[in-house]
């Protein structure tokens, strides 16, 4: 016989948010743990030394030159082909699909290695221009921050009701004008968003640009190769300084992004 | 006026066969069909969103059948509005005349005059966020009609409004209608709804037309 629903009992709630939340501590105990034990390694004197010196200088410069280019390259293209992507159907867009996330998950030497190989094949003069050169750097943070942001720019139109821009082809509108009045500014925190994740993508990149543009000191030198050129020399306060300073620039790029999209959006 | 001439759309498997009706102009025709009986489909073949395979479509005096939708002169509201989130009330239905290159003045002069006929002057200035159902559905139309088409589309625009708003609006639509005189195409699944408001009746079923009658009841 059926019980009575005042007899059914019900069992707690705590083990599975116990279970959820250890989980979840555990991962973000191990972030917190591994940035506090950099802090806690190297010392603001020695922060300002690795400041202080000619070759990081350069090596700053040249990231946040490089990675901002990259991730101005990635949006711009990344915009016409998650838009593409996310409102066509047509024939090879499986296909499309899944080159398009090669770089994601090639290794990062393979994508500097056959970056080195495709400019054999190109003139000397544009190769001799490009490899070991600053343009290698922003090519080889572009080639792996795009897909990113074409990922995130895919989600972002998806979100996006197409009837809306339906509605302003009805209104009068060229399928250029309903994109650039109606669906562009609606994707605008979707733009910030994949140009934030391209910006810190471009930072953290070393497999490739190692391959491709080298780690020479003062010329194609970005916070990651400083990090493993200090390493390489046995000093590992400077490569945990170089770390620091990488972590403070990501996490600023991400709380300037995060305030930006939250205020563009409080209308 | 609206004639559609033996239409035929297909989406995916389902397809739309052989249509045919006729709204007079000036007239308040409505699609009427359960859900999933083509009446969308075929409300967006004449706004020209959906591709036809067969037939033609005249709007007022233009076949309009290889037109692209901003050609056809067709103000569309579609299902819950579809509003613009990036936008104010204002620029809805400033939006049309801005692409059509109108002069600021003439602007300024018709949201006005929507705004009042709409009874949406207070919400100019406000975004899309935060309005009721009802004002979403005034805002779409005002949208609609701020470029005076000839036409008129309106794809289940009642459906998630509560009894109330849903009257404020019968009487909305038909004084809309009357002042501007556009031809009016109005999908729904509520007989209430055609009781209302419509002048000619057109039943779909599986994407075939079963009935198209003058419609008398309640006017």
């Amino acid at each position: 016989m059926p019980s009575s629903p005042s007899h059914h009992r019900v069992p707690s709630d705590a083990p599975f948010y116990a279970i959820v939340l250890t989980i979840a501590g555990a991962y973000v105990a191990l972030i917190v743990l591994m940035l506090a034990a950099d802090i806690a390694y190297t010392s603001p004197n020695e922060m300002l030394e690795a400041l202080r010196n000619d070759n990081i200088r350069s090596s700053i410069r040249l990231s946040l030159i490089s990675c901002t280019i990259s991730a101005i390259l990635s949006v711009w293209v990344a915009v016409p082909i998650g838009y593409l992507m996310s409102r066509h159907q047509f024939a090879g867009r499986n296909l499309l699909d899944a080159v398009l996330d090669i770089p994601i998950v090639l290794p990062p030497l393979v994508v500097g290695i056959s970056l080195l190989i495709l400019f054999q094949f190109l003139p000397r003069a544009l190769r001799e221009a490009v490899v070991y050169q600053v343009p290698a750097v922003i090519l080889a943070q572009f080639v792996v921050a795009c897909a990113f942001a074409v990922r995130t720019m895919r989600a972002t139109f998806d979100q996006i009701d197409d009837r809306r821009e339906q509605v302003a082809l009805t209104l009068g509108c060229s399928r250029m004008q309903a994109f650039l009045r109606v669906v562009l500014p609606e994707a605008g925190q979707g733009i910030l968003t994949a140009g934030t994740l391209a910006w810190a993508r471009s930072l953290g990149e070393f497999g490739p640009l190692l391959v491709f543009a080298g780690a020479t000191r003062n010329k194609t030198e970005v916070l990651s190769t400083t990090v493993y050129l200090e390493l390489s020399i046995g000093n590992l306060e400077a490569a945990v300084a170089v770390s620091l300073i990488m972590v403070t620039a990501a996490v600023a790029v991400l709380i300037i992004a995060r305030l930006w999209g939250t205020r563009s959006l409080a209308v | 006026m609206i004639r559609v001439q033996s239409v035929t759309v297909q989406v995916g498997k389902f397809r739309i066969d052989d249509v045919s009706f006729e709204i007079p102009s000036g007239e308040y025709g409505m699609l009427m069909g359960k859900t999933g009986s083509g009446k969308t489909t075929l409300l967006e073949a004449v706004a020209g969103l959906k591709p036809i395979r067969a037939g033609s479509i005249v709007l007022g005096d233009l076949d309009v059948t290889e037109l692209r939708p901003a050609e056809r002169h067709v103000g569309y509201v579609p299902q819950d509005g579809a509003l613009f989130s990036t936008m104010s009330v204002r620029d809805h239905l400033a939006f049309a005349l801005e692409i059509r290159r109108v002069s600021k003045p003439e602007i300024a002069s018709r949201v006005e005059e929507l705004a009042n006929l709409l009874e949406i002057e207070h919400l100019l200035t406000r975004s899309p966020r935060g309005l009721s159902g009802g004002e979403r559905q005034r805002v779409a139309i005002g949208r609609a009609l701020s470029f005076r088409p000839s036409t008129l589309l309106l794809d289940e625009p009642l459906s998630a409004l509560d009894d109330d708003t849903r009257e404020q609006l019968y009487s909305l639509l038909k004084h809309v209608q009357q002042h501007t005189g556009v031809t009016t195409l109005h999908v729904t699944h509520h007989q209430h709804d055609v009781a209302r408001l419509a002048d000619k009746l057109i039943r779909i079923e599986d994407g075939v037309v079963v009935v198209v009658a003058e419609q008398k009841i309640g006017k």
